[in-house]
C-alpha cells in the first residue's frame, strides 16, 4: 500500500535546499520592470493623466494610461467558465480604469529598464481626479443614494439570494419559544502567501507567453485572451513553482496588464513584481461578512425555527462575487437543521479592497456567526454546549435535497469524542466555571462541516495524461496545480497505487504549461483530491488496462489473468512475475514490428459532492486587566475520508489551524473613514499571528471513506481554518463571561468590551 | 533594488565625522533595519548614504575604570543581549533588546541607530531612560556628553548636530549599582512587532527590603518621545513597599503620560496600558530586588 503512508513530499529537498526555481528565479535578469500607478482616492473618475515628466525619466520605454487601454471588459474570478452567459462571471473590469472605485485602483502603468527607474516614473505622473463620495461598510453601501460602485448595480448590491423552508412566521408563533438573536462581525484580512504574485510576459512568434505565479494556469490563460481581445489559443501560460496562494492566487491579478504591456513594447520580456503593499492593497481579500442570526428555540434546546441575513462586502470589483456568501448562507439551514428556515445573502460592492477566493470561501464567516450563535444560545436556555451540539448538529444519515450530500457515518460525535478526549475538555470545562481573579481560564470547541468541491453549482472537471517511460516509470501530468499544499505528492501516490509501481517509478510534471499539460481548473475549493483523484484514478486504470493487453503480446497471458504488482507485470493467478515493467515498455516501444509508446488521457467529470466534518477545541488564558488573549491548548479533529499521506495532512492542518488563530486574535485590514485608504497594508501592521503566537497545534482524524470518492478523500485544504474563531470566542466567554461578536477578538476588542462588561 | 544615490563607506570615526561634514544631506547607516525601510518606503528614496557599520571601533561592551558600562553603538541587540557584563548588572536592558522585531533584525540593528533613530517605540530607549544613560557623540569639535534625556528632540529627532555622531551608550556605576529592573513590552503578537507601549521600571530596596529608596519608570510610546514619570516617581519614593503604594504608581503615572489617539491604539487603551504595565513591571522588579509584594 502507498496510498495512507507518510512519504516524504516529492519537493521538500529542492524547497529545503532552495534549489526549486519559482517565478522570479526563472526571469531573464534583463526583463524589462512593470509598475503601475495607484490611485490615492478611494472614488473618482480620472479627468486627465500627464505623463510628460515621467516619460523624461532616463530607462522609461512606455507609459500607458487608462486612456490607452482597450475596451475589453473581462472576469478575474478563477471559476469555471460557463457557456451560458447567465452564469458566466460578471465582466466588470478593464487593464486599467478611468472610474477609480477604491483607493489603490489601477490608473496608469510604467515599463522601464529598471525598478529604480520604474518607480520614479511612476512617482512623476500626475493624475487629475474629479472626486466622488465613497462607502465603506457593506449596509451603508446598500442604502438610497449612497455612492454608486457599479451603474448595472443598483444600491450597489451585486447579487441577493434567498432561501425559505417551512414557515418560519407561522413557527414562531408557538407558545414558549426563546427567541435569540446576535449580529456577528468578520473583518477584512489578506492572505499573506509567503510568494507575492508576480508574473512575466513576452512575445514568441505570434503567441504570448506568461509565466506567472497561479493556482489557476488554464484559466489566465482563458482571462488573457478575453482581456486582449486575442484567441485563447494564442496565450501560453506556465506555472512554476508556488509560494502559497490560499485563494488569492485563483483569481486573475495582473497577468494580462503585463501581457499587454509586453505588446508594447514590441513583445519584449516585461516583468510585473507585486510589492507586499501591492498584495495587500491591490490583489484580493477575505470578504467581510455581517451576519444576523435569530432563532426561535424551545427550553429543551430544540430549534424551531430560525433566519439568517448576511451581507458581504464585495469591495470595488465583483471577483469570484456573490459565490462566497452563498456559500456560508447554503451550509446554514444544513448544520443544524431545521423545519423552519429564512436565509437572506446579499453581496454589495463597496469602495474597499477587492475580495475574492480565500481558504474555506465564505466558511470561516459562517461558521463564526453561526457557532458563535450556537454558544449564545446555550447561555440564554442555559443548556450545555456539547449536549447542544450532539442533540442538534446534521445526524448520521442527513441527505442534502439539492446536492445529494450524505453524511454516512456519525462523524460529529467521533471528532468531538475524540477533541473531547485530547484536550481533558469535560474536566476543565468543570473547572473553569465561575472564576473570579484578573487572570483566569476557558475551553470551548466548534464544529463545521465542509463541501469539499463545487458541484452541482458549477462543472467539476479535471484530466490527467500518462506516459510509460522507457524504464517503465509513469509520467503523470494534470492540469491542477501543486500550490505547497503537497497535491503532487498525494497525486504521484494515487497513481503509484492504482497502476501497481513502487512510489518511485511515478514522475509527476509539477510545473503547468497551458501549451503541454492536459486541462484542469486549477487548486480551488477542497477538490484536488476529490475531483482530479477521480481523473488519476480513471486515466491510472485504462493505463493499466493497455499496458496489460500490450503485454500479452510477450507473455501471451490473458490480459485479465495478469495484474500490476511493485511494478511488475504479474500472473494473477500464482502471482509469478513474467516481466518488469519497463521491460515490456523498452520492448514494446523498440519492437521493429508494432512500436507502441503507451500512453493515456482522461478527463473527469465529477458529478458528485462530498461533506467534510470536523472540530476545533481551544483552551485559552486571558488576563484581563492586560486585555490579552494566551491560546493555551488546541486541537482540530477532521474527517477527511481517508487519509493519502497522514503526515502531509497533518501540515495541512497545522497551516490552518495558524490561519485561524490569525483570524481569531489578531488580523484585520484597517481603513481610514476619512480617505478610504488601507492604513496597516503591511507585514508590520497588519498583525499576522506568528508562531512565537502558537501553542503546539495538535491535528488529529477520524477516517470514515467518503463512498462517492475515487480513493476516499475529502476536503482537508480548506476546513481546518473553518472551526477555531468560535472555538477560541467559546474559550474566552467561558473564562471571562463576555461574549464577542466580532473578529480579531484582539487587545483593542477586549479593552473595549471588558469596559462595557465592567471587568476593568 | 534600492534608490541610493550613493554610498560613502567610513574608515573610522574621524573618517565618518569627515564625510559627514562633506555631505551634510547624507543619513547615516548602521545596520540599516530602520534606513533601507525608509528607502524602499519612499521617505528617504535617492538618497546619499554614510555607512558606518564597518567601524568596529564602535562594537563591543567594557566596564571603565569608574565602573561606567560602556556600550559601543554599533553593538547589536543580540550582542547586548548575550553580553556578561550587560546580564549581571543591567540584565533588563538586555531583556528589552531581545524583544526588539525577530532574530535576524536584532543580529543586525544596533543600539546606536534605535537611539538615533528617534522614535518614541524604540525599545532600547525606555530602559535607557530608567538607567539615566549618557550618550557619547563625537563630532568635528571632539566628545561631548548628553543625557538621554536632552538627546530627544522631537519624533524622530535627536539632538546631532553637523559632523557629529554616537560613539557610545554610557550607563554609570550610581545609575546600576543597586537597581533591579523590569521591561515590558505591549504588542499585539509576541514577535515582529514594535510596541504599542514599553514600561522600564527599576527599583533599588533599602536593607530590610520593605522600603523603596529609588525608583524609576520610564515609557516608549507614551508621548512623542520616550519619558520618565517624574511626577510618581518623586511622590512614591521613599515609600513602603506595598500593593498600595503599587496602586499610588498606577493611579499617578496618568499625570505623567500622554499617548497619542491613533489607529493603533486608542488614547484610552494606551492610557489604561500605561497604569497597568507600570504596576505590573514595578512588581516584578520588586521582586527581582528581593522584596515581597502580593499580586
Amino acid at each position: 500500500m502507498i496510498i495512507g503512508k507518510s512519504i516524504p513530499r516529492i519537493d521538500a529537498r529542492d524547497k529545503a535546499t532552495g534549489r526549486i526555481r519559482y517565478t522570479d528565479d526563472l526571469c531573464d535578469k534583463g526583463a524589462l520592470i512593470a509598475k503601475i500607478k495607484h490611485a490615492n482616492v478611494a472614488h473618482a473618475y480620472v479627468k486627465s493623466v500627464d505623463t510628460s515628466e515621467a516619460e523624461k525619466i532616463p530607462g522609461v520605454v512606455k507609459v500607458v494610461t487608462c486612456f490607452d487601454v482597450p475596451d475589453f471588459r473581462f472576469p478575474t474570478a478563477g471559476h469555471p467558465w460557463s457557456t451560458d452567459p447567465e452564469h458566466q462571471d460578471v465582466c466588470d473590469r478593464l487593464l486599467l480604469t478611468k472610474h477609480v472605485r477604491y483607493y489603490g485602483d489601477d490608473v496608469a502603468a510604467v515599463v522601464a529598464e529598471d525598478e529604480v527607474a520604474a518607480a520614479r516614473a511612476v512617482d512623476a505622473i500626475k493624475v487629475e481626479y474629479e472626486e466622488l463620495p465613497f462607502v465603506l461598510d457593506v449596509q451603508e453601501a446598500m442604502k438610497d443614494g449612497a455612492p454608486l460602485l457599479h451603474e448595472e448595480y443598483p444600491n450597489n448590491v451585486l447579487r441577493h439570494t434567498s432561501m425559505r423552508k417551512g414557515n418560519y412566521e407561522e413557527a414562531i408563533k408557538e407558545p414558549g419559544l426563546i427567541k435569540v438573536e446576535g449580529w456577528y462581525d468578520t473583518p477584512t484580512v489578506q492572505h499573506c502567501h509567503i510568494e507575492n504574485f508576480i508574473c512575466f510576459a513576452s512575445r514568441e512568434n505570434e503567441k504570448i507567453v506568461v509565466v506567472t505565479s497561479t493556482q489557476i494556469p488554464h484559466i489566465v490563460r482563458r482571462v488573457v485572451g478575453q482581456a486582449l481581445g486575442i484567441p485563447w489559443g494564442q496565450v501560453r501560460v506556465i506555472k512554476p513553482y508556488i509560494g502559497g496562494g490560499f485563494g488569492n492566487k485563483q483569481d486573475v491579478l495582473y497577468e494580462p496588464l503585463c501581457a499587454y504591456l509586453s505588446l508594447q513594447v514590441g513583445g519584449r520580456l516585461v516583468k510585473l513584481d507585486c510589492s507586499r503593499e501591492e498584495t495587500f492593497r491591490n490583489n484580493r481579500v477575505r470578504h467581510a461578512i455581517r451576519s444576523h442570526i435569530v432563532t426561535y428555540c424551545r427550553k429543551d434546546g430544540t430549534l424551531v425555527a430560525r433566519k439568517l441575513e448576511c451581507f458581504s462586502n464585495q469591495g470595488a470589483y465583483a471577483s469570484h462575487g456573490h459565490a462566497i456568501a452563498a456559500k456560508g448562507a447554503g451550509a446554514f439551514p444544513q448544520l443544524y437543521p431545521c423545519e423552519n428556515v429564512e436565509v437572506d445573502a446579499w453581496t454589495v460592492f463597496t469602495n474597499r479592497q477587492v475580495a475574492g477566493a480565500m481558504r474555506s470561501y465564505g466558511m470561516a464567516q459562517a461558521d463564526f456567526a453561526v457557532e458563535s450563535h450556537s454558544d449564545d444560545i446555550c447561555r440564554v436556555i442555559g443548556m450545555d454546549p456539547m449536549e447542544f451540539r450532539r442533540k442538534n448538529l446534521m445526524p448520521k444519515g442527513y441527505v442534502d435535497a439539492f446536492s445529494k450530500n450524505e453524511l454516512y457515518a456519525d462523524t460529529f460525535n467521533q471528532c468531538l469524542d475524540k477533541g473531547a478526549a485530547y484536550i481533558d475538555y469535560d474536566r476543565k470545562f468543570k473547572e473553569y466555571q465561575n472564576q473570579t481573579g484578573p487572570i483566569r481560564r476557558g475551553i470551548g470547541f466548534a464544529p463545521f462541516w465542509y463541501n469539499t468541491a463545487v458541484w452541482p453549482i458549477a462543472l467539476e472537471t479535471a484530466s490527467c495524461r500518462m506516459i510509460v517511460n522507457q524504464d517503465g516509470s509513469i509520467q503523470v501530468q494534470v492540469g491542477d496545480t501543486e500550490i505547497g499544499q503537497g497535491a503532487d505528492t498525494a497525486f504521484s501516490q494515487m497513481a503509484a497505487e492504482t497502476i501497481g509501481v513502487p512510489f518511485d517509478m511515478v514522475h509527476i510534471l509539477s510545473c503547468q504549461d497551458t501549451d503541454v499539460t492536459p486541462f484542469g481548473t486549477g487548486a480551488y475549493a477542497s477538490r484536488q483530491t476529490y475531483v482530479t483523484g477521480f481523473a488519476i484514478r480513471d486515466c491510472a486504470e485504462h493505463l493499466k488496462d493497455r499496458i496489460l493487453d500490450i503485454a500479452y503480446r510477450y507473455t501471451r497471458m490473458q490480459p485479465y489473468l495478469m495484474d500490476i504488482q511493485d511494478g511488475n507485470i504479474i500472473r494473477a493467478t500464482d502471482g509469478r512475475v513474467l516481466m518488469s515493467l519497463g521491460d515490456l515498455a523498452l520492448q514494446a516501444l523498440y519492437d521493429t514490428e508494432n512500436s507502441v509508446h503507451i500512453t493515456m488521457e482522461r478527463t473527469a467529470q465529477a458529478k458528485s459532492n462530498a461533506y467534510s466534518f470536523g472540530c476545533c477545541f481551544a483552551e485559552v488564558e486571558v488576563d484581563i486587566p492586560m486585555c490579552r488573549v494566551k491560546l493555551l491548548n488546541i486541537i482540530n479533529v477532521h474527517d477527511c475520508g481517508r487519509l493519502i499521506n497522514p503526515a502531509l495532512a497533518a501540515a495541512q492542518v497545522e497551516g490552518g489551524m495558524s490561519m485561524g488563530i490569525g483570524y481569531a486574535l489578531s488580523e484585520k485590514m484597517i481603513y481610514d473613514e476619512k480617505t478610504g485608504k488601507l492604513l496597516n497594508g503591511n507585514l508590520l501592521d497588519y498583525k499576522l499571528s506568528t508562531f512565537m503566537d502558537h501553542p503546539h497545534l495538535e491535528a488529529q482524524f477520524v477516517e470514515n471513506p467518503e463512498p462517492t470518492s475515487a480513493y476516499g478523500t475529502k476536503a482537508l485544504g480548506e476546513p481546518p481554518v473553518v472551526p477555531v474563531a468560535p472555538a477560541i470566542r467559546a474559550a474566552i466567554r467561558q473564562a471571562t463571561g463576555v461574549a464577542l461578536n466580532e473578529l480579531p477578538m484582539d487587545p483593542h476588542l477586549l479593552f473595549r468590551r471588558f469596559k462595557e462588561e465592567h471587568l476593568i | 533594488m534600492y534608490d541610493i544615490k550613493a554610498i560613502y563607506e567610513a574608515k573610522s570615526v574621524e573618517h565618518a565625522v569627515q564625510l559627514r561634514m562633506e555631505h551634510p544631506e547624507a543619513v547615516i547607516i548602521a545596520g540599516g533595519s530602520d534606513v533601507l525601510i525608509k528607502i524602499r518606503e519612499g521617505r528617504l528614496a535617492g538618497c546619499e548614504l554614510i555607512s558606518i557599520y564597518g567601524l568596529d571601533e564602535m562594537r563591543g561592551i567594557r566596564k571603565e575604570e569608574d565602573g561606567t558600562i560602556r556600550i559601543g553603538s554599533l553593538t547589536s541587540f543580540s550582542h547586548i543581549h548575550a553580553d556578561p557584563l550587560i546580564q549581571k548588572h543591567i540584565s533588563v536592558l538586555g531583556d528589552a533588546v531581545n524583544m526588539v522585531g525577530g532574530p535576524q533584525i536584532r543580529a543586525i540593528g544596533t543600539i546606536g541607530g534605535n537611539t538615533c533613530n528617534g522614535v518614541t517605540s524604540a525599545d532600547s530607549a525606555s530602559t535607557l531612560f530608567a538607567y539615566d544613560a549618557v550618550l557619547e557623540i563625537t563630532g568635528p569639535e571632539g566628545v561631548r556628553l548628553c543625557p538621554i534625556s536632552e538627546f530627544y528632540l522631537g519624533p524622530g529627532k535627536v539632538d546631532l548636530r553637523e559632523g557629529e555622531l554616537e560613539t557610545a551608550v554610557l550607563i554609570r556605576k550610581e545609575s546600576y549599582s543597586g537597581y533591579k529592573g523590569c521591561y515590558l513590552k505591549y504588542g499585539m503578537r509576541n514577535a515582529m512587532e514594535i510596541a504599542t507601549t514599553g514600561c522600564s521600571v527599576n527599583v533599588k530596596l533599602s536593607q530590610d527590603k520593605k522600603v523603596l529608596k529609588d525608583l524609576r519608570i520610564a515609557y516608549g510610546v507614551a508621548g512623542p518621545v520616550p519619558r520618565r514619570a517624574k511626577v510618581t516617581e518623586d511622590a512614591v519614593r521613599g515609600s513602603e513597599v506595598s500593593p498600595e503604594t503599587r496602586a499610588r504608581i498606577g493611579e499617578l503615572v496618568l499625570e505623567d503620560v500622554n499617548p497619542r489617539d491613533s489607529w493603533r491604539a486608542a488614547k484610552d487603551f494606551r492610557l489604561h496600558l500605561c497604569s497597568t504595565m507600570a504596576m505590573r513591571a514595578f512588581t516584578q522588579a520588586v521582586r527581582k530586588a528581593g522584596g515581597e509584594i502580593d499580586d
